[in-house]
Formats: structure tokens, C-alpha cells, sequence
């Protein structure tokens, strides 16, 4: 006889199965009047944390907007792999431009509503962490500062992985990709380098900005309904694993994120008006490295030989997270 | 309405008779009282509910006039120089994304080293982005060659520069028929876009061309812009017909009718050249001029048919192609490809060197006796070049050779002790 080992629903997710929870408390995306925003048949890989965040992400947004929404989408994963001409998964009015200017783009959409006297469409913009913190990082500030009418997202997965896995300005230390390789002194990338947006857009006094994780996907939602109902320019700062280039399992993405969150590496919060007013709670803390062993890019830092050092510095940065954010309780 | 303004203010007031709704801009010397009278114009309520945006950059004010144009606004800006370089990427963009943005370039050299001053490198740099290109003479011109440009712009979907020569036609003061809301309105029609974004019908703009389409995306946008030839004159005489005044189209001419020489100009250099096509007839020399209106799309058959049967032409030209000499020329070159007709490069008036009707009738002259090299640089001190030349021989010396000539030459408010 065989058998067969039972795996029960969202085992060791820490997450109630939207089918335990009444209609109303269940995610955007398991209703039935989605809108399938970004539509099945893209080309992404298997298990991009890109493709699932920005799918709970625009549907979020479309129900939070009446499904009257106009997207700008920068350069990148994103956008290739759902753009391939002549075919689109974009079932909302889209538009790509170039890799650093989605945020004045956006702009210029909410500018042109505003002088057509249509105040009943929203605008997002959403780009990858390149687009976002490295190149088209002055059109960000400069939308944020005039306080448009923009929903920006990024989607975090830490380097270029369009072009082939390079080093971003959101690449954690360490980190092997294809510009910090793992030679020298000092392999992978360099500690002590690197730029925290959500921080910088906070700066700017914005309405909203908020981290999130497709680790939590309801909580991901909520923060998108969240930015929506408030006015302004508003920023989404989302983390999406990408196995091909962290090197970890298609099969562990939410695995990953959810180490990333639970070591302190991510932290979750929202903040108004440049205060943190929320931050979610770490459920059971890990040590760092249960989220570095995921993933190949770190792995010159377990192989031939632990580097401790390098270890300890990054659970410094994780735990000077919780410490700064409280995430702890 | 006639008034004495200055061709900045004339520009903004005819931009503004053309309605539009949405205009982004960031401040560049010689552009910036363009924008200026704008944006107070917007602010106080003259331009409907047009939305002026402050940007951080060039690069950021043609984006959100992209994101504005696709959104179906009318949209304008104006730039100069370094403004439009650094905007460059996007200048392309709109262009291929087929969005009839119309811009002033306040034309202005291109730097290292960095000069605020007139000439025509900025927008020669980028003739090839897929922009129309229109060429002012006069601030009238320039006024009513923007009233023309949104109408081109639209009926093409293709985006349309209009360069005027920084302060000597946007600083210069001189009486402007500015025409009135009802006329324009009747010349230029609403808006009424190809593709939109909105939510009723959504669609995807922007999308990635493999090769399987590029060649033919590319063909189609050549020959969308390669129209504007016969659009353009008949716009203008459309303008004509309704304003009573010429402005605009491919070219004019200037005493061509028996003319052996021609000298062909772009902008408000133009005037200089009447004169001393003036002054060169009264010592018998049968010479006129030719202005290009229209740089791109190319008017190669048009000029053709204009100089066959001359037997010189004299290209002045405010810009350099490093490395080769003449980018206007070469194209007059290429249109006058099989004739015998002889085409001198003039490079002049960089970076605001002013060039006087004094030094063209003696480059007439010397181009009429063979004596020019090719292409000829007008009034270049050559006592300057050749003492540096010299240094350079004796020594091999570092550093930036802008400041080591100013220092040569002992200029004003330079001398470094």
C-alpha cells in the first residue's frame, strides 16, 4: 500500500486560509470580481516574487480605485515580462516609457486628468528597485515633494535582474551578483553601501509610505487600500525574492520574504506624514541566517568556511531594524 | 494685437492662445522667460485649467509631458542646450511613442566649455530623434511657427520643435502681431488624440519590439514625419490665409531670381545675410539666400528644385560635426547630389560669436575667388590658434585648454595671477 504524506493548507505560514475567513476579511485575490490586472500568460519565471507581489498589488489597487486606474510601469522585469509586443497581460490602461521616469510620467497622467477635469481615475506607478532607487530616483523626489497624486511601488528583489543579475543601491551587503562577485578582499558586496528609500521617502513628509512583503500577502493588500484612500504622493516599498538571482528555490519564495521579515532584515511598517504609526510584529525571530541559507548569493558566507564576521554584521543590520522599529513588541 | 514684447513673452502668449493643459519645465538660461511668463500666466487663471509642473529636471519635464500627451492633454515645454541633452533619452522616446509634444528650443551652444550663448548645437544633436524641426527667423515667426507646430504636431502625432535662437530672438524686443483667441481657435482645432489611456478602454502603450517589427516601426514613423513636407506648406499657407502674414513652411527665398550664389542659413542669422546680400548686389555680385524652415523632415527635393541651376552655394551653419566640418551642409550636399553646383561649409557664430554682415560679404568675396578651405571657420582668430599651437609644441601642458587660451589671451576677468 502506499502512502501519502498529508501537507495541510499554509502549513507553517502563520496565516489563516482566506477560506476560514468571511467574505469581506478575505484577500482582494480571492474573490471572485478580481480584476486580474496583470493576467495570466506573462512571461515571468517560475516563482518571481515580482509577478505575485505586483499582481496582489494592482488588483488591490483597482478595487480600492473602482477599477477606474492608470498604470506606469519603469524599465525592467515587470515590464518585459509583461510586455512582449504584440501581446500585453495588462488588462488596465498601461504605459511604459523608459527605466528612470515612471514617477514624472505618472505625474504628467495626473497632471492631464486634473486639466481634463477627471477626478474620478487613479494613478499608480510601480518600477523595480532599480528603477526606483537608482535611476530614476530624481523623478521619484521630485514627485514626491510636489506631493502627486501618485501611488508609487517598488518591487524590491535587490539588484538588476533584468539585465542579468548587477549590484543595485538596494543590494544588501554581501550579496554576490554579477558585479560583486565573489573575489577579492572583501566578496560579494560592500557593507556599509546602499540606500533605504522608504526612509528617504518619509523624508520628503509624504502622506503614506509603507514596507510590505508578498511573505504577507493580506498585509500587502491592506497597506495598497491603505495608500489609496489617502491623498498625495504616496510610496510602496515591496519585497519580492527573485530566485534567479538570489539563487533560492522557485518553491521558497514566500519562505524567503518570510525570513527576511522574521529575522529583521525587512521590516514591515507604514508611516504618515514621515512618522512610523505601524509596524508589524516579528512572530518568531530567526537568526539571520536562516534566511542567507536560502539563497545562494550568500553562500561564500557559509562555503568553504563561516565567515563570522560577515554573519554578525548582518544580524547587526537585522537587529538594529527591530530596535529602530520596535518590531519585537 | 501688435506690441512691442520681447520674443520670450511672444512665445508664451501664442503658446497660450493655443490652449494648452498641461506644461512641465525647468529653468535653463536662455529659455527661462518663456516659462516664467507662462507659469504666471497659468497661475493666475489666463490658460483654462491648464496644470504648470515645477520639475527637478529636463528629463523629468518631457516624462510628464509623455504621461500627459498619452493621457490626451495638450502639452508644451522649453528647453536649451545641456536642458535638452539631458532630456535627450526621452526626447527619443516621445518621438517613437508617436506624441505631438511641441517644445521651444532656445537655442543655445553645447558645453565643455560651458556657454550660455547662441548657437545651433543643441538641437543639430539631436536632428535625428524623430522630432519635426522648425527654424524661427524673427520673434513673429517664432510666435506663429508655435500656433503652426500644435497643429502639425497633432495631425501628424509626432512631436515638433520650434528653435529660435537664444537671446537674439527670446531677449530681443520688437513689435509682435499676436492674434486673437478666435482666429487661433479656428486655425487650430481641439485636441482629439489617436490612442488614450483610460480606464473605459484600456490599452497597453509602450510595449517591447523584437526584430520581427522594429524595421517596420521605424519605416512607418519615417514615413509619417516625411509628410510634414507636404503638410507644412500647406499649413502655412492656411496661416496665411487667415492671419495675413507668411510664417513658416519648408523654406524662403531671397532675391534668388538670377542668383549664381546662394547662401543658405537656419534662424535668425538670416537677416544679417539679407543685408549683405543687399550690399554685395549693389557691387554686382548675383548673389541670394535661402532659409531653411523646416530641418527635419529634410526638404532635400524641395531645395533641389530651388538651387537647380545655380552655380555656387555657401552653407552657414551655427554648429560643428567635430571630426567632419558641416551638418547642414551635408545635407544640402546629399540634395544637390549629380549637380555641379560647389557647397562651401561656413561654420560661425559658435557659442554667440556674432557674425556681422561685414565678415560675410568678405567670406562672399573669398568663397567667389576659391579662397576658403573647407569647411571655413568665419572670423576664427588665428593668431590665438597658432601661438597655442606653438605652446603645445614646445610643451605638452595639462589641463583645460578653454581656461589655458583665455589666460593667452589676456580676456577680461580671467587673468590668473
Amino acid at each position: 500500500m502506499t502512502t501519502q504524506r498529508i501537507k495541510f493548507y499554509q502549513t507553517g505560514t502563520y496565516t489563516a486560509g482566506n477560506r476560514l475567513l468571511d467574505d469581506e476579511a478575505r484577500t482582494v485575490q480571492s474573490r471572485l470580481d478580481r480584476t486580474n490586472s496583470l493576467n495570466s500568460g506573462h512571461r515571468a519565471c517560475q516563482g518571481c516574487g515580482e509577478a505575485l507581489g505586483a499582481r496582489y498589488a494592482i488588483d488591490a489597487a483597482m478595487q480600492a480605485a473602482h477599477k477606474r486606474l492608470i498604470a506606469i510601469n519603469a524599465t525592467g522585469c515587470l515590464e518585459v515580462f509583461s510586455s512582449p509586443y504584440p501581446e500585453s497581460a495588462w488588462q488596465i490602461p498601461w504605459m511604459h516609457s523608459l527605466f528612470g521616469n515612471a514617477p514624472a510620467v505618472a505625474s504628467g497622467v495626473v497632471a492631464a486628468l486634473r486639466a481634463k477635469g477627471r477626478d474620478d481615475v487613479m494613478v499608480v506607478a510601480q518600477g523595480g528597485d532599480g528603477a526606483t532607487v537608482d535611476i530614476g530616483f530624481g523623478c521619484l523626489s521630485g514627485m514626491f515633494e510636489r506631493n502627486d497624486e501618485v501611488l508609487y511601488i517598488c518591487y524590491d528583489n535587490e539588484a538588476y535582474m533584468n539585465t542579468g543579475v548587477q549590484r543595485s543601491g538596494a543590494t544588501p551587503p554581501f550579496a554576490r551578483t554579477n558585479t560583486t562577485q565573489t573575489v577579492g578582499d572583501a566578496p560579494g558586496n560592500l557593507l556599509g553601501t546602499g540606500k533605504n528609500v522608504p526612509l528617504i521617502a518619509m523624508a520628503h513628509g509624504i502622506p503614506y509610505v509603507a514596507t510590505a512583503s508578498v511573505a504577507d500577502l493580506h498585509d500587502l493588500e491592506a497597506k495598497v487600500a491603505s495608500a489609496m484612500s489617502l491623498q498625495g504622493a504616496r510610496y510602496i516599498h515591496i519585497h519580492v525574492p527573485c530566485p534567479l538571482g538570489w539563487g533560492s528555490d522557485p518553491a521558497h519564495t514566500i519562505k524567503v520574504a518570510r525570513m527576511a521579515v522574521e529575522s529583521g532584515l525587512f521590516p514591515l511598517f507604514e508611516a504618515q506624514s514621515g512618522a512610523v504609526v505601524n509596524r508589524t510584529l516579528i512572530r518568531r525571530k530567526v537568526p539571520v541566517e536562516r534566511c542567507l541559507e536560502l539563497q545562494t548569493r550568500f553562500k561564500h558566507l557559509f562555503d568553504p568556511y563561516r565567515n563570522e564576521e560577515a554573519i554578525a554584521a548582518i544580524q547587526a543590520i537585522a537587529d538594529a531594524n527591530i530596535t529602530r522599529y520596535g518590531l519585537l513588541g | 494685437m501688435r506690441a512691442q514684447i520681447e520674443g520670450s513673452q511672444a512665445v508664451a502668449e501664442a503658446v497660450v492662445l493655443c490652449r494648452p493643459e498641461v506644461i512641465a519645465a525647468y529653468p535653463i538660461s536662455p529659455q527661462t522667460h518663456i516659462v516664467e511668463r507662462l507659469s504666471r500666466m497659468v497661475k493666475q487663471g489666463d490658460v483654462g485649467r491648464c496644470q504648470y509642473l515645477n520639475v527637478e529636471s529636463e528629463f523629468a519635464a518631457l516624462s510628464v509631458l509623455i504621461g500627459a500627451s498619452a493621457t490626451g492633454a495638450r502639452t508644451y515645454t522649453a528647453t536649451t542646450s545641456q536642458g535638452l541633452l539631458f532630456m535627450a533619452e526621452a526626447v527619443y522616446n516621445a518621438a517613437g511613442l508617436g506624441l505631438p509634444i511641441v517644445m521651444t528650443i532656445a537655442n543655445r551652444a553645447v558645453g565643455a566649455p560651458i556657454n550660455i550663448w547662441n548657437d545651433h548645437s543643441d538641437s543639430m544633436a539631436l536632428r535625428d530623434a524623430g522630432w519635426i524641426q522648425l527654424y524661427a527667423e524673427t520673434n513673429q515667426e517664432a510666435a506663429d511657427l508655435h500656433i503652426q507646430a500644435f497643429r502639425l504636431a497633432e495631425e501628424l502625432s509626432c512631436p515638433v520643435m520650434v528653435c529660435m535662437d537664444g537671446y537674439i530672438l527670446t531677449h530681443a524686443f520688437e513689435p509682435i502681431d499676436l492674434p486673437d483667441q478666435s482666429a487661433v481657435d479656428a486655425f487650430l482645432p481641439a485636441f482629439s488624440p489617436v490612442q488614450v489611456l483610460d480606464p473605459r478602454e484600456p490599452i497597453s502603450i509602450g510595449a517591447m519590439v523584437g526584430p520581427e517589427a522594429f524595421t517596420e516601426v521605424k519605416y512607418l514613423a519615417h514615413l509619417q514625419h516625411l509628410r510634414a513636407l507636404t503638410l507644412l506648406p500647406d499649413i502655412a499657407d492656411s496661416f496665411e490665409g487667415q492671419f495675413h502674414r507668411e510664417s513658416g513652411g519648408l523654406y524662403r527665398t531671397y532675391r534668388m531670381t538670377d542668383a549664381d550664389t546662394v547662401v543658405i542659413a537656419l534662424g535668425s542669422v538670416i537677416g544679417t545675410i539679407k543685408d549683405a546680400v543687399d550690399e554685395l548686389r549693389d557691387e554686382g555680385i548675383a548673389i541670394g539666400c535661402l532659409k531653411i524652415g523646416c530641418y527635419r523632415p529634410f526638404p532635400a527635393v524641395q531645395l533641389r528644385a530651388a538651387l537647380e541651376g545655380i552655380s555656387r552655394v555657401i552653407v552657414v551653419e551655427k554648429d560643428l560635426a567635430v571630426g567632419i566640418g558641416g551638418i547642414v551642409s551635408a545635407d544640402v550636399r546629399m540634395a544637390l547630389n549629380g549637380l555641379p553646383i560647389p557647397v562651401q561649409t561656413v561654420i560661425a557664430g559658435l557659442g554667440g560669436r556674432s557674425i556681422s554682415a561685414q565678415s560675410l560679404k568678405q567670406m562672399v568675396r573669398d568663397a567667389l575667388a576659391e579662397r576658403l578651405s573647407e569647411p571655413y571657420f568665419l572670423d576664427l582668430n588665428m593668431k590665438v590658434v597658432d601661438e597655442e599651437l606653438a605652446r603645445r609644441q614646445e610643451q605638452r601642458r595639462a589641463g583645460p585648454l578653454a581656461e589655458q587660451l583665455i589666460r593667452a589671451m589676456n580676456a577680461v576677468g580671467t587673468k590668473v595671477v
